[in-house]
């Protein structure tokens, strides 16, 4: 039971990370009309951005300031140079710009950073665990992560809901042209929703650092799975990015941690793991398909 | 946006002679090309033109879909692979006597083998098709690119086909009394088989059924008013596609003697699109033409730096901001400019 519970934790803190790239890419598509394949190359730069200087400067809390402002510049010039060209095209084009922007960046933190990872630390006041509940500990980090993401999912929701920016971005994602023809700066807008979108992708890379390896490539395998959640919860409903986020990261890590150990009692043979490993990475694609069948549009759909 | 081109009929019959000329040229120039290559000292030229021709056949499949029938498939490097792991399959059932599956009786006979890779990709793309085109813009290309990371993974955790080390085919297959592994009859097969589907697409796209696909990219509704059942026709061609890369995977595997599971994975599908993009949408030697030219691009740029990407990350950026419709696109504008 308290494995259970602490796989749990695991699939919110993957939940709650994903939730962050998400948050970002769902109103990108949903009030720009834009697949950006980029957010994962942002991810990964903030946190070799971030990583970089903690290192450094052997303060942790000094890469948050570095992580934000990297992605912050990248997402800027990415808008102004290149996804500004790409509002009036169709989806191939914007594919395969921001697919060539992948190739650009992961080579450029190739030649910045060489090619082994970098190694992040985890803070010392965050460093050993915490019971949660009477014989579940759980690393306070991990925990630090969840409390972050909740934080930054309920700053959204005011924004969303209680600000003119946040009214605007309703507005766009509902019906573009409408919010154009009232008068709203739709360039700055789109800016600024780039920018925030890029500011959450940073700060997730920066916190997936001491958990994961800070590598080239780790963008894409995110990026993906970001897509997935975008889809499932209904392109440009952060509600829906949400749930998503929480259902696809609970679901992946589960039959990560459980699907293998089933198999060894159905499949006699070395190959048990190996194929229940994979089939619980396919897990996650099963159930987008199964949810887009049923309900094309995904579970939250935000437009009309 | 892309222009529809009404034209198209007016300036074919202009331009007919020429173009006989001009594929008369292309087609000499590449059945030389193996002996040209010796004489040069070259040969190794003729391997990587064998490997041009492979992905000119997959890019001009997914250009029917892509291109013509203006469906964003983000997940062809699944029938790539598929086509591939029929070879690899029948080919390790061959080499131990075993049986396909635990069911069927290998074939060492690669025409068979061949064939059966097409009819596998073209029932895998029945499926993935089915369930993909009922959804639309987005949504279609994330479905697709999910079903293909579903391949993926799927293979990947096949230990029996070698997981994510993927196999070696020790045989290539026997066909007429031809020797396989020389690099000069490979090319030759691959050729053949390039210009069959190359004549095949030529016909699909200029027959009452290719125009209705066409007709769909441009306006659903007007099609749909006219009686073309939209599904129907775009599973066709999704089927059509799907078998083409699929053969496109079997002559690579083949060629490669090798079968893994980087042929499926999704930067693969990506590099298909490059390669449409680089020659130009929605026309038929241009994806001959874009797979050459990005095949040649990474050969030497990788065999001049190791950050071969970033070059190919930025011509391709360029390519799309800054030419409409690829290079043929861009020597539109050049010449288009005194017309």
């Amino acid at each position: 039971m308290t494995l259970f519970l602490e796989q749990l934790l695991n699939g919110l803190q993957y939940g709650v990370m994903l939730f962050l790239l998400a948050a970002g890419l769902t109103l990108i598509f949903g009030i720009m009309g834009i697949i950006n394949l980029t957010h994962g190359s942002i991810y990964m730069i903030g946190a070799y951005a971030g990583t970089y200087v903690a290192n450094l400067t052997g303060s942790f809390y000094l890469g948050f300031p570095a992580a934000l402002a990297a992605v912050g510049l990248t997402g800027v010039a990415v808008e102004f140079l290149v996804v500004r060209r790409l509002y009036q095209r169709d989806h191939l084009d914007q594919v395969l710009a921001t697919f060539a922007l992948i190739l650009i960046f992961n080579q450029l933190v190739t030649l910045i950073f060489g090619r082994p990872p970098l190694y992040a630390t985890t803070p010392a006041i965050l460093d050993g665990s915490v019971e949660v509940l009477p014989g579940l500990f759980y690393p306070l980090y991990r925990m630090a992560i969840i409390g972050v993401g909740l934080l930054v999912a309920f700053g959204l929701y005011v924004i969303i809901h209680k600000t003119r920016l946040g009214m605007l971005v309703r507005a766009g994602a509902t019906n573009r042209e409408m919010v154009r023809a009232l008068g709203v700066d739709i360039r700055l807008l789109y800016t600024a929703v780039f920018g925030l979108g890029a500011l959450l992708a940073g700060l997730a890379g920066f916190m997936a650092g001491p958990v994961l390896a800070v590598q080239v490539g780790m963008g894409e395998q995110i990026l993906i799975t970001t897509f997935v959640v975008v889809v499932v919860g209904g392109v440009g409903s952060i509600r829906g990015a949400f749930f998503a986020s929480l259902l696809i990261g609970v679901v992946d890590t589960l039959m990560q941690a459980y699907l293998p150990g089933l198999f060894r009692q159905i499949v006699i043979g070395p190959d048990a793991d190996a194929l229940g490993a994979g089939l619980s990475s396919m897990g996650i694609y099963v159930l987008m398909a199964i949810v887009l069948l049923i309900r094309p549009g995904g579970l939250f759909i935000a437009h009309g | 946006m892309r222009t529809v081109e009404l034209s198209a009929p007016i300036v074919e019959a202009q331009g007919k002679g020429r173009r006989i000329v001009a594929i008369a040229v292309v087609a000499a120039g590449l059945l030389a090309l193996p002996s040209l290559a010796e004489v040069s000292g070259n040969q190794a030229f003729t391997s990587l033109a064998t490997r041009m021709l492979i992905f000119g056949i997959a890019a001009a499949s997914l250009n029917l879909v892509l291109g013509y029938g203006g469906l964003v498939s983000f997940g062809h490097a699944a029938f790539f692979g598929i086509g591939g792991y029929t070879v690899g399959i029948i080919a390790q059932a061959s080499q131990s006597g075993g049986l396909v599956l635990g069911v069927f009786p290998p074939t060492n006979q690669f025409l068979v083998v061949l064939l059966l890779a097409i009819v596998v990709s073209g029932v895998a793309a029945a499926i993935i098709g089915a369930l993909s085109l009922r959804t639309s813009g987005v949504q279609f290309i994330m479905i697709t690119l999910a079903f293909a990371q579903m391949v993926f993974f799927l293979f990947v955790s096949l230990k029996v086909y070698g997981g994510s080390d993927g196999m070696s085919i020790r045989s290539p297959g026997v066909f007429l009394d031809l020797n396989l592994r020389d690099r000069n009859t490979m090319y030759y097969i691959v050729l053949i088989a390039a210009g069959a589907v190359a004549f095949l697409y030529w016909r699909i796209v200029h027959s009452r059924f290719g125009r209705a696909l066409i007709g769909l990219r441009q306006s659903e509704r007007r099609m749909a008013a006219m009686g073309v059942p939209a599904y129907r026709y775009r599973l066709v061609a999704f089927v059509i596609s799907g078998m083409g890369v699929g053969l496109a995977g079997a002559l690579m595997a083949t060629f490669m003697r090798y079968v893994s599971p980087d042929m499926l994975a999704w930067t693969g599908s990506g590099e298909l699109m490059i390669m449409i993009i680089l020659g130009g949408v929605g026309t038929l030697a241009g994806p001959f033409v874009g797979a050459a030219l990005l095949v040649l691009l990474e050969s030497w740029l990788s065999s001049w730096t190791e950050d071969w990407q970033l070059g190919v990350g930025l011509i391709l950026l360029v390519v799309v901001l800054f030419t409409h419709g690829g290079l043929r696109g861009l020597y539109m504008q050049l010449a288009g400019k005194s017309r």
